[in-house]
């Protein structure tokens, strides 16, 4: 109830607020949210260093010494007041972790239906693809009140993508994928950031993400001269680079067909079963012989160094759409 | 102790500063305080040289372009001044200068359990600041503090290998000198000198020294690791070859999560010593403020996935981080009320320890408290590398252990030098600090927020007017911090005779002389009541049914 109520009257005094900068643009579905527990947890810290504060000067001088000669009284400790002053953090710790930790939970996993971009960090600068082949660099077009699902990966150092106005920011990490989401709510030009220092030219690392109208949206993805779309690269990855002599469609081949594997379980050699994910593929390319399959003799060639980020993610936008089970949804 | 031999002046009295003269006293001692001092003078150079560079920063951020150097030197400054900062100022500050100086006093000994050992941690912290210092002037080194992979291991083309043997050689150090501390603590107290009536000072330097033992080796690993990684390639870190970059981060942050203890833990201590001083109170909840410092290096040990929320952790062991990042918050708000509750009732003065004691408790309690959008998930995906990480561990250790770090000189100062200082100028000093301080480091609280990244050598424009107030605090700061530079040198050869104990002070190290002589005490002593026993006469004394 308390809390309520105290969501209620920060989420008046935010709305109201003008225009003086303390607070970044409030763009995302999730912006309000993190801003109502940053409200909190402002007040709470201006009001306990004003206790603590008015305490101490109080006691300084109430209590200032008279003479040299004083003899203050014996201290006595209160074990009531210890245990209060341990439960009464105790408690606001516990109400605090639980907001912000059912918070983050709920906004951990992407929608089902988020439309993916990829993003690529490297050094400096960050690559973006749409799926529709569209490629942007330090600039990402969105549309408006659509879940976007952004997977990324780095080329060379850690970076990290971070937009203020959407309160959002995960690390794009070299060898492995990892995803944010948001979810517009206004159109505008917003800053992204590189959050992790990555070497000289790291405050450069800086773009725009465009919201637009979904009718902006589409105008701009048409206008936009693009080449294949990702799948279509793909596909002509995977001939270009002998794929399909072994990973043959109906299954005759020297190694698995793909069609209809993306989001199923795989069973490897140790008995370990993995779903068939972006990871999964991903190492499936870059290091084949980490994971035998039974049935199939571990023959397939490594193509680590040979493709870059953005064609590996290319061949496994080409697997997609080969059929499977669309992916549940994980929290990264 | 006689009071005619306690108050005699310095110049006819044969103490640990004038037992012998010449260099070779001074690098072949094995004299605590000596070493303490030492110490002093190494780590004084390092705050000052890692000081000159936070000024060049905030002098370059003035201008959302850069306005003094080019982005690859900036960001060797803000490495080299984390680094120095960190590894070789306020690691080693309290516990390395106040710690050898006073543990052996405070437990009624003649030196540490292994004097040799402790000038050899001298020695190889001497090694460790040179190296570093070597590759400051040989080019620098621009990883960051943080050294992560795999920019630090395929990708910097820096001094990254003389600085990382630099940090590794000094780790050996503060092991040495964690495990003396240990030693000394459990097998010299004085008859009488039980756990429960031991200041809070040796307390703090007691759970300091338990993590400085089991956390620091785990950072040589990390470092040693990255090391080999750049000489032999070796693929620890490299996803290329099936390495983890995100392991180095795992380990580095194991011990420099903890490493946050080392630098505030004695820190606490200090200002423990300092509030029933300056209120001539005994401690109000002295078990309550010991066995909070035993829990917070119990739980540092357990909170370091805190640093890494957004590297793509799973949700559960997120929650479980940030779960046991809250709890590290309350032994802390314990000690905190402990001490405000200590000045109920006291007979307060404001020499210049005070003012920095209570300034202390302010700052270290913004610092907390900022703490805690920084456990919460949901908060800390928006704040992490952002300028809000910058405010609020300097709150926690310029504000938090700097702070204490100067109020343990000033507290301290008669005793360490057998002069006083000039209490005007310090109080001055500690309110220049004060103010000062704040003005630097409060903006980048609001910089953060508004989602400015650490690390900028630029920056967009909206950033600037938070940045020029920032800039203009570090400037008083700085001025704050010569102060004291020049007014304790000046007090060493015109300040007045310090007595024994200036401020009335309880505690054995008040007992003796000032300056103590080199084996501390003209008789062993023996401790017959409990710490900070300022309340009525023989009231603290519980000899007689104890």
């Amino acid at each position: 109830m308390l809390i309520q109520g105290a969501k209620s009257g920060l989420l008046a005094a935010l709305q109201t607020s003008p225009g003086i900068p303390i607070f970044p643009p409030r763009a995302s579905t999730i912006a309000g949210g993190v801003d109502q527990l940053h409200y909190f947890l402002t007040v709470l810290t201006l009001f306990f260093t004003f206790v603590i504060f008015t305490i101490i000067f109080y006691f300084m001088i109430r209590y200032r010494r008279r003479s040299e000669d004083e003899q203050p009284p014996e201290t006595v400790t209160l074990m009531p007041l210890e245990i209060t002053w341990t439960l009464i953090p105790t408690l606001i710790c516990v109400v605090v972790f639980a907001w912000s930790a059912s918070l983050y939970f709920r906004n951990a996993n992407p929608p089902n239906a988020a439309t993916e971009i990829i993003v690529i960090g490297k050094q400096w600068m960050w690559h973006i693809q749409h799926q529709e082949g569209v490629r942007e660099i330090n600039e990402l077009h969105v549309p408006v009140g659509v879940p976007i699902k952004l997977t990324m990966t780095s080329q060379d150092v850690i970076h990290d993508f971070f937009i203020p106005a959407f309160r959002v920011k995960r690390d794009a990490t070299p060898g492995r994928y990892s995803s944010l989401w948001f979810q517009a709510t206004k159109t505008g030009t917003f800053h992204f950031f590189c959050a992790q220092y990555c070497g000289e030219g790291h405050a450069a690392m800086i773009g725009w993400v465009h919201v637009m109208t979904p009718d902006d949206y589409a105008a701009w993805l048409a206008g936009t001269n693009r080449g294949e779309t990702m799948t279509q690269a793909g596909e002509r990855l995977f001939h270009q680079y002998g794929c399909v002599t072994c990973h043959v469609a109906d299954g005759t081949g020297r190694g698995p067909s793909l069609v209809g594997q993306f989001g199923k379980p795989q069973k490897l050699r140790d008995g370990q079963s993995l779903t068939v994910d972006e990871a999964f593929l991903r190492r499936a390319i870059t290091q084949p012989n980490s994971m035998p399959i039974p049935n199939y003799a571990p023959v397939m060639p490594t193509f680590q160094g040979q493709l870059n980020e953005e064609q590996i993610l290319q061949l496994i936008a080409y697997v997609k759409s080969l059929g499977g089970e669309e992916r549940k949804a994980k929290g990264q | 102790m006689s009071a005619a031999l306690a108050e005699a002046p310095p110049e006819t009295r044969v103490h640990y500063l004038n037992a012998n003269y010449g260099i070779k006293s001074w690098l072949l001692t094995t004299d605590h305080k000596r070493i303490a001092l030492l110490y002093l003078a190494s780590i004084t150079l390092m705050f000052f040289v890692g000081g000159a560079m936070a000024v060049m920063m905030r002098i370059h951020l003035i201008d959302p372009a850069g306005a003094l150097v080019h982005p690859d030197t900036y960001n060797k400054l803000f490495t080299m001044h984390g680094v120095m900062m960190i590894f070789f100022f306020l690691i080693p500050s309290i516990p390395a200068v106040l710690g050898n100086f006073l543990v052996p006093i405070m437990v009624g000994a003649k030196d540490l359990a292994f004097p040799r050992i402790n000038l050899l941690s001298w020695y190889i912290f001497i090694i460790g600041a040179s190296l570093t210092l070597y590759a400051m002037v040989s080019g620098g080194v621009d990883t960051g503090w943080t050294f992560y992979t795999p920019y630090s291991t395929t990708y910097a083309n820096s001094q990254v290998m003389a600085t990382a043997l630099g940090v590794f050689v000094s780790g050996f150090s503060s092991i040495l000198t964690g495990l003396n501390f240990i030693v000394t603590i459990h097998k010299m107290r004085a008859p009488g000198l039980t756990w429960f009536r031991m200041p809070l000072f040796l307390w703090a330097i007691y759970a300091t020294s338990i993590i400085q033992v089991l956390g620091t080796p785990v950072v040589a690993i990390a470092i040693f690791l990255i090391g080999l990684e750049r000489l032999f390639h070796v693929g620890i870190f490299d996803p290329a070859v099936g390495g983890d970059p995100i392991l180095f981060q795992h380990l580095f942050w194991f011990y420099s999560h903890p490493a946050v203890y080392i630098m505030i833990l004695p820190g606490m201590g200090v200002i423990s010593e300092i509030i029933t001083c300056f209120s001539r109170k005994k401690i109000f909840g002295y078990h309550f403020v010991a066995f909070s410092s035993m829990a917070i290096a119990v739980i540092s040990f357990l909170v370091w996935g805190h640093h890494m929320f957004v590297t793509g952790m799973s949700v559960y062991a997120a929650l479980i981080f940030s779960v046991l990042s809250f709890l590290v918050a309350i032994p802390s708000a314990i000690k905190v009320f402990n001490w405000t509750a200590t000045l109920y009732q006291g007979s307060i003065s404001y020499e210049a320890p005070m003012l920095y004691a209570l300034g202390f408790i302010g700052l270290f309690t913004m610092g907390g408290l900022t703490g805690l959008f920084l456990a919460s998930l949901a908060t800390d995906v928006h704040l992490n590398g952002t300028y809000f990480i910058v405010a609020h561990f300097h709150y926690i250790m310029v504000g938090g252990a700097v702070m204490a770090y100067l109020g343990g000189i000033h507290f301290w100062w008669p005793k360490i030098s057998g002069r006083m200082f000039p209490d005007t100028w310090a109080r001055l000093a500690a309110a220049i600090v004060f103010i000062g301080f704040n003005l630097t480091f409060f903006p980048q609280f609001m910089l953060g927020y508004l989602g400015m990244p650490r690390r900028y050598a630029t920056y967009p424009a909206e950033f600037q007017v938070l940045n020029v107030m920032s800039s203009a605090g570090a400037s008083i700061l700085g001025l704050g911090y010569m102060i004291p530079l020049i007014y304790l040198f000046w007090s060493i050869r015109y300040g007045p005779v310090a007595p024994a104990n200036p401020w009335r002070a309880k505690g054995l190290e008040w007992q003796t002389s000032s300056p103590p002589p080199t084996q501390n005490f003209e008789v062993p002593p023996v401790v017959t009541e409990e710490a900070y026993a300022y309340g009525p006469p023989g009231s603290g004394r519980e000899g007689a049914h104890d």
